[in-house]
């Protein structure tokens, strides 16, 4: 994580005309927008928009039939995921976010997996090297907690948590990656007022840290509370993007909103 | 506890040779060693990895054969007229060349079957293995074929100013591989419980998520399949200069079951598991041997594989382990682990 | 050119009868997710039944092989209730275990009932084969060829044409929604185990008496059962019929050209190549991501 908050407007995150197909469906078409260094951006939609489909494309676990993405300038097109992350982009996931029967503690030492030193020979030799990287993790893993504020929970398995302290679990697994760049699917959903309270504040102190974040979110009041930027997504396409107050206003994107609204109320 | 455990185990198993003298039963405690060994190899892919790989026969089988043909020496005219001629080397050297030609082999088919996952995955495992069988069949100039490796000598060991001591009688035999037993065990010990075993672990419960963490998928279920592919080729070894005969028949699919079974009554994923399902299930023929023909052992290895899956499917150690309440995390039953399919 | 003639007749009558043992497997993969290690012994209890049906019970020839096939039809649907519907739910390697289990008890069990001599059916279809100009095939496998080529229609016209089919193609598609359409899953399921299996069982009625019966021949019929499936495309069934063919021609070939110890070979190969190359299978449609 970065120190500071850079003080001039960098792009971090670069998306240029990327176009999804699944067989003759678009999923998204034609997608452009830029994250900058140390912004909240948020990327909302209706249901089925391309949301977490463009966190596929970003993230190298779908390769876009068009377009490209590049990270702090470097290309993210034909990367593996793990590659991705090794730039420093960490995701979490709309699910399965945790290693369900490993404990919490453990979970994060996984995700610590790419700042582990020690070789397959310090490992099967027992040599001091692997003492030591053992040691730095097992450090590090605590102030990763520490940060989420699930520390009191490190000994129980991850499947034992409630709802909403998984969910952090997920971050903090993402965390231990050592992540410039945060993208968050849908983060909140499930929690109730009191975890996404304390969501907003964990994410209000990631952004301190000078974490870049894109999230994806239905929760429009927080969405609303913590983004500088919102990209709004309707079948695959950008239709507006901006800061909150302009969008809370823009017709395109309350007629897309209100659009699925009605569809919903036919089908009940 | 953790530590003292094996340690007791170790002891314990040690005395044997010194109250048994029954060569029969001395016997059965060196093969189901071997097969333990195997077992443990197995245990580390399917149990640390989540991968049902049905070729380790196959890596066990490579082990054997190229430990023999080390030792034997061979002569064979390949494609093209080129002769290899090969002198017989000392026996331990073919141990070790052995293990490298099993690591080798599963490193191979590490990286080309590891490219698909699931019911693929098992097919493709299964695939390997049957051609290797042929191929032991069917290339007689190398391998004699149904007619086997006779004559096989018996490992020897030297040592600096001690003279050779070979690994001819039942006893000797007992210490080497039991020696091989916890030299696998600390191996496979120290790997999973470090940050290859996370990574491995991590790989078997959620590998879309493990992957997001930029843990290298491929790189970690290869050279889990490499040290497993290794270790059951000196498995294979060993039982070539015990049993001092081996045929194509030790490729045959019943053995990789057998290890299956071994792994998943004992307990998949679990350090104990293999070698208390490999003693049960290596001991069973020697109490059925009085009633049941072989056929009959055999319905009873399936119908006990098919109960344990059914009533005990974590396998026998962590129901142990839990009745006492020590022991490791407990894992769900019957987790599914999401498959690559099925994520977005 | 004869002998290629010849290679291909062979290799015809040989794909019929691997298309027939595919499709059962390929349908249990393709509607209930499990690899059914058990299938080549389906097609060793078939061939057994006609020996047990036609040569110690005396019936006619075309009976036990009708019989073979229903009777191939309820072992499908016990199995299925037994051991497969208490672990609805579980993941594919476990339901692989316990078919692994199934297949050594009915394996041992076969050996135990039989015996290792392997058992021979006689037909009542003439001895001499019949001969167009150069090429000769004998009566047997002539209808052999014809009988699992109906089979395979059969197969077709209950899948496609039926209502029957109809759910079991609607359960492929979608389990969830199928169920709640109305279609019950858990029937659908058992019909599906027993049609496989008993397409497994008449391909053993149909080759049984071509070859010896053994109880060994089920793990090589498993083996191939896979490649076939493999080449097709797990849960293909126009692809497992074309899989049948395409491993017979490989083998055909193999044998005939290469060396006759590496016929089996032929299948593996094939599987590994395909999974290098194309790993969904030769035939099936990419599956949709997302």
């Amino acid at each position: 994580m970065m120190d500071a908050v850079p003080t001039q407007i960098q792009p971090a995150l670069t998306i240029e005309h990327i176009t999804v197909h699944f067989g003759g469906l678009v999923a998204i078409s034609d997608m452009n927008f830029v994250v900058n260094e140390g912004e909240v951006v948020s990327l909302i939609g209706p249901n089925g928009a391309g949301k977490t489909t463009a966190f596929n494309v970003i993230t190298g676990f779908l390769q876009p039939s068009h377009g490209h993405v590049s990270y702090r300038g470097a290309s993210l097109n034909n990367l593996k995921p793990h590659e991705v992350t090794s730039l420093g982009l960490a995701r979490t996931f709309q699910r399965t976010s945790v290693f369900q029967s490993v404990s919490v503690f453990e979970n994060v030492m996984i995700g610590l997996h790419r700042r582990g030193r020690s070789r397959l020979w310090d490992t099967l030799l027992a040599l001091p090297r692997e003492h030591e990287s053992e040691r730095e993790l097992n450090e590090r893993a605590g102030e990763v907690l520490a940060l989420v504020g699930i520390e009191r929970r490190s000994r129980e398995l991850a499947g034992s948590l409630s709802y909403g302290d998984q969910r952090l679990l997920g971050v903090a697994l993402a965390l231990a990656t050592d992540p410039s760049m945060l993208l968050l699917d849908e983060p909140v959903s499930g929690m109730n007022a009191t975890e996404t309270a304390r969501f907003m504040r964990l994410l209000n102190r990631l952004r301190e840290l000078g974490v870049t974040i894109l999230l994806v979110e239905h929760d429009m009041p927080m969405v609303m509370g913590v983004s500088d930027r919102i990209v709004v997504l309707n079948y695959g396409k950008i239709i507006a993007e901006g800061p909150p107050a302009a969008i809370q206003g823009n017709p395109e994107v309350i007629r897309a909103y209100l659009g699925q609204g009605a569809k919903k109320r036919a089908r009940d | 506890m953790k530590r003292l455990l094996p340690c007791i185990a170790l002891l314990a198993l040690a005395s044997v040779p010194m109250w048994l003298k029954d060569p029969y039963l001395l016997n059965a405690f060196v093969t189901t060693g071997i097969f333990i060994i195997a077992a443990m190899s197995l245990n580390l892919l399917l149990g640390y990895t989540g991968q049902l790989s049905l070729a380790h026969v196959a890596f066990f089988g490579i082990g054997a054969y190229t430990s023999a043909l080390v030792a034997l020496g061979f002569d064979v005219e390949l494609v093209g007229g080129i002769r290899v001629v090969h002198e017989p080397w000392p026996v331990w050297l073919g141990f070790v060349i052995a293990i490298l030609v099993s690591g080798v082999c599963g490193y191979i088919v590490g990286k080309l079957s590891f490219r698909v996952r699931g019911a693929y995955f098992v097919i493709v495992t299964i695939s390997f293995a049957e051609v290797v069988r042929l191929v032991a069949l069917n290339w007689v100039e190398l391998t004699q074929g149904p007619l086997a490796l006779t004559s096989i000598p018996p490992l020897t060991l030297g040592l600096p100013g001690l003279g050779y001591f070979d690994f001819f009688s039942k006893q000797s035999n007992f210490y080497l591989v039991l020696g091989v037993v916890a030299l696998s065990y600390v191996i496979i010990n120290r790997l999973v419980n470090s940050r290859i075993g996370r990574a491995m672990v991590a790989l078997k419960e959620n590998e879309w998520l493990a992957v997001s963490v930029g843990i290298d998928v491929t790189r970690y279920l290869v050279l889990a399949a490499v040290v497993s592919a290794a270790i059951a080729g000196a498995a294979g070894s060993l039982y070539a200069h015990y049993l001092k005969i081996i045929d194509p028949d030790v490729f045959l699919f019943l053995y990789t079951v057998t290890m299956v079974i071994m792994v998943i009554t004992g307990g998949k994923g679990t350090l104990a598991g293999p070698i208390v399902g490999g003693l049960i299930f290596g001991f069973i023929p020697v109490v059925a041997r009085s009633f049941a023909s072989p056929e009959l052992q055999w319905i009873l290895y399936g119908l006990f594989m098919i109960l344990i899956v059914f009533l005990l499917p974590q396998g026998i150690v962590p129901a142990i382990e839990k009745w006492f309440g020590v022991g490791e995390e407990p894992r769900e039953p019957g987790a599914t682990k999401p498959k690559l399919q099925d994520v977005p | 050119m004869t002998e290629y003639l010849q290679h291909m007749i062979n290799m015809l009558i040989l794909g019929s009868t691997y298309a027939l043992l595919g499709i059962g497997l390929t349908l249990i993969f393709g509607i209930m997710r499990i690899v059914n290690f058990a299938h080549g012994e389906l097609y060793v209890f078939g061939a057994y039944f006609v020996y047990f049906v036609a040569v110690l019970l005396g019936f006619n020839f075309f009976l036990s092989l009708l019989f073979a096939i229903l009777a191939g039809c309820l072992l499908g649907a016990l199995i299925e209730v037994a051991l497969l519907r208490p672990m609805r739910g579980a993941d594919i390697d476990t339901t692989m275990l316990i078919m692994i289990g199934a297949m050594i008890v009915m394996q041992n069990t076969e050996q135990y009932v039989w015996g290792g001599v392997a058992k021979s059916v006689s037909t009542p279809f003439p001895e001499t084969p019949l001969v167009i100009g150069d090429f000769s095939v004998s009566w047997l496998r002539l209808f052999v060829f014809f009988a699992a080529l109906a089979l395979i229609a059969a197969a077709y016209f209950l899948i496609n044409r039926t209502k029957l089919g109809k759910a079991m193609r609607a359960t492929f598609q979608d389990r969830d929604t199928a169920a709640l359409m109305g279609v019950n899953i858990q029937a659908i399921y058992m019909a599906t185990f027993a049609i496989g299996s008993s397409l497994a069982a008449a391909a053993g009625a149909l080759l049984g008496p071509v070859y010896v019966i053994s109880p060994q021949m089920g793990n090589i019929a498993s083996l191939k059962a896979f490649a076939v499936v493999i080449l097709g495309g797990l849960g293909s069934i126009g692809g497992a019929t074309i899989g049948g063919f395409i491993l017979a021609f490989a083998e055909e070939m193999g044998a005939g050209y290469v060396s006759s110890g590496y016929r089996d070979a032929m299948g593996f190969l094939l599987i590994i190549a395909v999974l290098l190359f194309k790993p969904t299978g030769l035939f099936a449609r990419s599956e949709r991501v997302g």
